[in-house]
């Protein structure tokens, strides 16, 4: 076993551990090392070939590769420590990091501090149950992305897809300009929870038809798939038996929804929300654990991947903060509540010293689509302040800014409330 | 069409396989033939995976006789070959309403079978031992020598076994007719040629009742009976210790509710006819039904964690007992058909009495002098510690590449889950030996990789690679193809 | 006959509902948009609608089977298929830069195939 001592472990080479770890080398952690599994870095970006990424962090509109890249770019032009073909196996509260490649074998890293971005992994059919056989050509929309844009196959030609989340929905083009016959998108919901330029640009253009409140209910096909059958479903989301209809098809995608991966996290003692899937943080992004800080999709589901930057930045600053013992506490912590509507917020917590922070951009979704809505902020059964959105859909997320200026004023402060309300007369 | 074998064994599930162990200690030249691309992808890989302490079989039947001596032998051959086995017992808890008088009756039962050291258990004991209980519950029949094992795993390491002492295993290759000439077997018609032997055993399983037709036998009628099961990812937070059963009624055994040996929560099976021997869906009824069980045990269950639903099916005679004897209008043929529950638990006995069959029909068994005990312990990655795992990477730098993230398996795991005797040639084999695809993203990570792996250790297009049946190609095209491509592909 | 389509806009993250009244290819009236930038969108969707085509080329002696490619700019949506195949029956030989040229002026659109990765060649 070979043992290394390092300032910052950051596991996970996509876009938001390489952002974590650029602005933690830019704020003098100089001994920086990334633990990236695939063969190359950025994460999931590579397979992501799409535009719509970087209108917000570059006012440009960028495929995954290319939004990747500036950040491989800026990793490669600094003395960062990449290691690729690692996997991580265990990481403990004392920040010992276990991974193992090929080349070095087995690897015992003590770190001053940790940063978890190990991203999502997809929900699949066995976990949701559908009924029905297990054959061949059913897979998630994600794998069967990789297998199309990496790899270089078609999994099959008589598509289904079930989840009309972003990944579905991109999936659903990509599959009909490869040459297959997109049949149709079925969502449980009453509504889309991907981005609505998608449902435009993937499906509206390609006459590929959304079928809101269906749901795949069996799986038919013994070595290969050969049909599903979709069923419309009722206000409780149970499938109405009656409406079953058998669509014949060899290939079933599913994008029924991404999981925090913080397997490694819980081997560590972080302490998860049940409501994201990802660990409870402060402000500066920091778990329960101390010297441990969680970003990106393994923190929480984002839907932009300018928003994973934005958060690993603020990561990376305070794991450089940490490092330099430059990390106050107040002592007092405000927890962030989730009220009506809102299904999460993120940061849990604040609890840190303000230093030079202007604000504190707080990250939430709401629960269910609502038109003309007011966020509204309480301190403390206060409120705040109000901002007004002409909509609110789940498939996208808020950034409301908290500003330092108003938390000086609050001074000593138990609660932050966030909820989204429908206005009067609506 | 050359070599004439001693003995031909139709089928590689758990009793063939075990058959083919038996009889490969004996000077016998053996062929074991399996209709699939793997041994276990029938009954054998889709049931509960319990060895039964023995008291729930009929002590009038053949299955009562087995139990207890196969598992008192599956206990040893899982030492000698490596087998994973845990033998944590079993329970059957009555709640409040249940009819507890059944529970006094299986311990008769298991006193007439001969189980060991069996217990009535009151609340006390059960709070203690399986805190997670129903608050309902207040007796059980405690039986300590049940246990889990991996079921597909145990066929395949004495397939394994026989192999290393000279058995020859022929897989994707499906018996069409059974030979005979003057009342006597001479052998078999494949899709694969013909094979001559003196003996057959027909351990076909669900098609255990098609072979005996073949020889004119029609007394054998398999009914296939399905079973669906919940899979949870690993017990974490809840902890199940003993393999649980409920009060059992005339029509059911009921919903088990156990972890396995691989630390699993497995919940189900149900228990119902069907009319195709391929009809091996899960149904929302029968999904149901299994929740609904086991919730009855463990109320505080819910569907969160899950990771898969299955469905196997039983093979059930119509006598609804194991059919293990010589065919009396043919002379070399001997049925093992009906191996439902509790088959798997019995297998070690099965084989012997199946030997013991062979030895009256006149098969000589003389026994090897170089004869192999055992089956060296395959690397295994998941149950390691991180210590071991460190030793297994210096000694050969293959073991560094971690394919499947969520069972921590290596990719020389999956090579050598190829290249070993008996060797794996779909994704699902490789599953099955390895982990590797089995855990809580069920291979969506480990897939694509498992597929280009097997297609360079087997020489075949990615495109050629299978899940597990005949037609189940994971991918059908390569890219560019459906555009009407006319590039060639680099090799 | 006179016809209504609501469009979100998207040109910017903003996305308005920029409703816009036509009949057949002549625009009557667009309401909804911010700027001006909402207006020729609207236009341009009604008329003749164009997109950016992102997809993969197939690559020879390369570390990976595919490089990702896309349009330069957006190229008319009825195009998509046949741009598709073109791009299907090219073989790129590695190694290969970002925003390398694969195709000059696809189907004379003013559009290019790009490169949208680099990728160096295969190491054998």
């Amino acid at each position: 076993m070979r043992k290394v001592k390092k300032d910052l472990v950051v596991i996970g080479g996509g876009p938001a551990g390489l952002a974590a770890a650029k602005t933690a080398y830019d704020d003098g952690i100089k001994d920086v090392m990334i633990l990236e599994r695939d063969f190359e870095l950025g994460g999931i970006l590579p397979q992501c070939i799409h535009n719509g990424f970087g209108l917000h962090h570059f006012k440009e509109e960028l495929t995954g590769p290319e939004y990747a890249q500036r950040f491989i770019n800026d990793v490669e032009e600094r003395d960062i420590e990449v290691k690729l073909d690692t996997m991580v196996l265990d990481v403990t509260k004392e920040r010992k990091v276990y991974a193992m490649n090929k080349k070095e074998g087995f690897l015992e890293i003590e770190a001053k501090a940790v940063v978890l971005a190990m991203g999502c992994r997809e929900r699949t059919s066995g976990a949701i149950g559908i009924p029905g056989t297990r054959p061949a050509g059913v897979l998630t929309a994600g794998t069967a992305q990789r297998y199309t844009n990496i790899e270089g196959f078609v999994p099959g030609k008589e598509v289904v897809i079930l989840g009309s989340g972003d990944i579905g929905l991109i999936m659903a083009r990509r599959m009909k300009l490869e040459g297959a016959d997109v049949k149709a998108v079925c969502e449980l919901l009453p509504y889309t929870g991907g981005l609505t330029r998608n449902v435009v640009q993937c499906l509206e253009d390609y006459d590929i038809p959304l079928m809101l409140n269906h749901t795949v209910t069996a799986i038919k096909g013994e070595g290969r798939l050969e049909a599903v059958e979709i069923s419309e479903v009722d206000e409780n989301l149970k499938p109405i038996p009656e409406t079953a209809k058998t669509i014949k098809a060899d290939t079933l995608l599913l994008s029924v929804g991404l999981i925090p991966e913080n397997e490694l996290s819980k081997k560590a003692d972080v302490v998860l929300d049940d409501r994201t899937g990802g660990p409870i943080v402060n402000e500066g992004r920091e778990t329960n654990i101390e010297g441990i800080f969680a970003c990106g999709n393994v923190l929480h589901v984002h839907d932009l991947v300018d928003w994973v930057t934005e958060e690993s930045q603020i990561a990376g600053k305070h794991a450089a903060k940490y490092i330099k013992d430059n990390y106050e506490k107040t002592g007092r912590c405000a927890e962030v509540k989730a009220g009506k509507n809102v299904s999460y917020v993120i940061p849990q917590k604040i609890e840190l010293e303000a230093g030079d922070r202007k604000r504190i951009p707080l990250y939430m979704r709401v629960s269910t689509p609502l038109t003309a809505v007011d966020i509204n902020l309480y301190a403390d059964g206060e409120k705040l302040y109000s901002f007004s959105e002409p909509f609110a859909k789940p498939g996208e997320m808020i950034s409301v800014p908290l500003a330092q200026k108003t938390l000086d004023d609050l001074g000593n402060l138990d609660e932050i409330k966030v909820d989204i309300i429908e206005k009067e007369g609506n | 069409m050359n070599k004439k074998y001693d003995v031909i064994i139709i089928g590689a599930g758990i009793s063939g396989c075990a058959v083919a162990w038996k009889l490969a200690r004996y000077n016998l030249d053996i062929l074991l033939l399996e209709k699939e691309a793997d041994v276990a992808t029938g009954t054998t890989k889709a049931n509960t995976a319990i060895i039964h302490a023995g008291y729930n079989a009929d002590p009038d039947k053949l299955k009562g006789h087995l139990n207890v001596k196969g598992n008192q032998g599956i206990r040893e051959v899982a030492k000698k070959l490596n087998i994973p086995y845990e033998e944590i017992g079993s329970l059957v808890v009555g709640l409040e309403d249940d009819n507890l008088s059944v529970i006094d009756e299986l311990y008769e039962k298991g006193l007439k079978n001969n189980v060991p050291n069996m217990e009535i258990v009151g609340k006390e004991w059960l709070r203690e031992h399986e805190p997670n209980i129903s608050p309902k519950a207040v007796k059980a029949l405690w039986a300590p020598t049940a246990g889990v094992i991996t079921p597909w795993e145990a066929a395949l390491a004495m397939a394994q076994n026989a192999v290393a002492n000279g058995a020859e295993v022929k897989l994707e290759t499906a018996v069409e007719d059974v030979m005979t000439e003057d009342g006597k077997v001479v052998g078999v018609k494949t899709n694969q040629g013909d094979f001559e032997a003196d003996y057959v055993v027909n351990a076909a399983g669900l098609y255990a009742d098609e072979i005996a037709k073949m020889v004119g036998i029609e007394k054998i009628n398999i009914t296939p009976r399905k079973g669906e099961y919940y899979i949870y990812d690993h017990a974490k937070d809840f902890a199940v210790n003993h393999v649980v059963f409920p009060v059992p009624t005339p029509i059911s055994k009921g919903i088990v509710v156990t972890p396995t040996v691989e630390n699993n929560l497995l919940i189900g099976p149900t228990s119902h006819n069907v009319k195709s021997k391929t009809d091996l869906a899960t149904t929302r009824e029968g999904l149901k039904e299994v929740y609904e069980g086991a919730k009855k045990l463990y109320p505080s269950l819910d569907l969160r964690d899950t990771i898969r639903v299955f469905a196997g099916l039983r093979a059930a005679d119509d006598s609804e007992d194991f059919v293990i004897e010589a065919a009396e209008n043919v002379k070399g043929f001997v049925n093992v058909a009906g191996i439902q529950s509790p088959g798997l638990a019995s297998s070690t006995a099965i084989a012997d009495y199946t030997a013991e069959i062979l030895a009256d029909e006149g098969l000589k068994l003389s026994e090897k002098k170089d004869y192999i005990e055992t089956r060296e312990e395959p690397v295994r990655f998941y149950e390691m510690t991180n210590k071991e795992r460190a030793k297994m990477v210096d000694q050969n730098k293959d073991y560094g590449q971690i394919i499947c993230r969520c069972e921590t398996v290596s990719y020389k795991e999956i090579v050598d889950a190829i290249n070993s005797p008996v060797g794996a040639r779909t994704v699902n084999a490789v599953k099955r030996r390895t982990r590797a695809g089995a855990g809580r993203c069920q291979g969506g990570f480990c897939g694509p990789r498992v597929v280009d792996i097997i297609a360079q250790e087997l020489g075949i297009d990615p495109t050629e690679v299978k899940q597990e049946e005949g037609n189940s190609q994971i991918l059908e095209y390569k890219i560019k193809e459906l555009l009407g491509s006319k590039v060639m592909d680099n090799a | 006959m006179i016809e209504t389509k609501t469009l979100t806009c998207v040109a910017c993250p903003k996305g308005c509902e920029v409703t816009v009244e036509y009949e057949g290819n002549e625009i009557i009236e667009i309401k909804g948009n911010a700027c001006p930038q909402g207006q020729s969108y609207a236009e341009e969707e009604i008329v003749a609608p164009t997109r950016i085509l992102p997809t993969t080329i197939k690559v020879k002696n390369g570390a990976l089977a595919l490089c990702p490619v896309k349009t330069t700019k957006q190229i008319p949506l009825e195009n998509m298929f046949e741009a598709m195949e073109i791009i299907g029956n090219k073989v790129i030989e590695a190694p290969i830069s970002m925003g390398d040229v694969f195709i000059e002026n696809i189907l004379d659109t003013g559009a290019d195939i790009v490169a949208t990765r680099d990728m160096p060649a295969e190491i054998k």
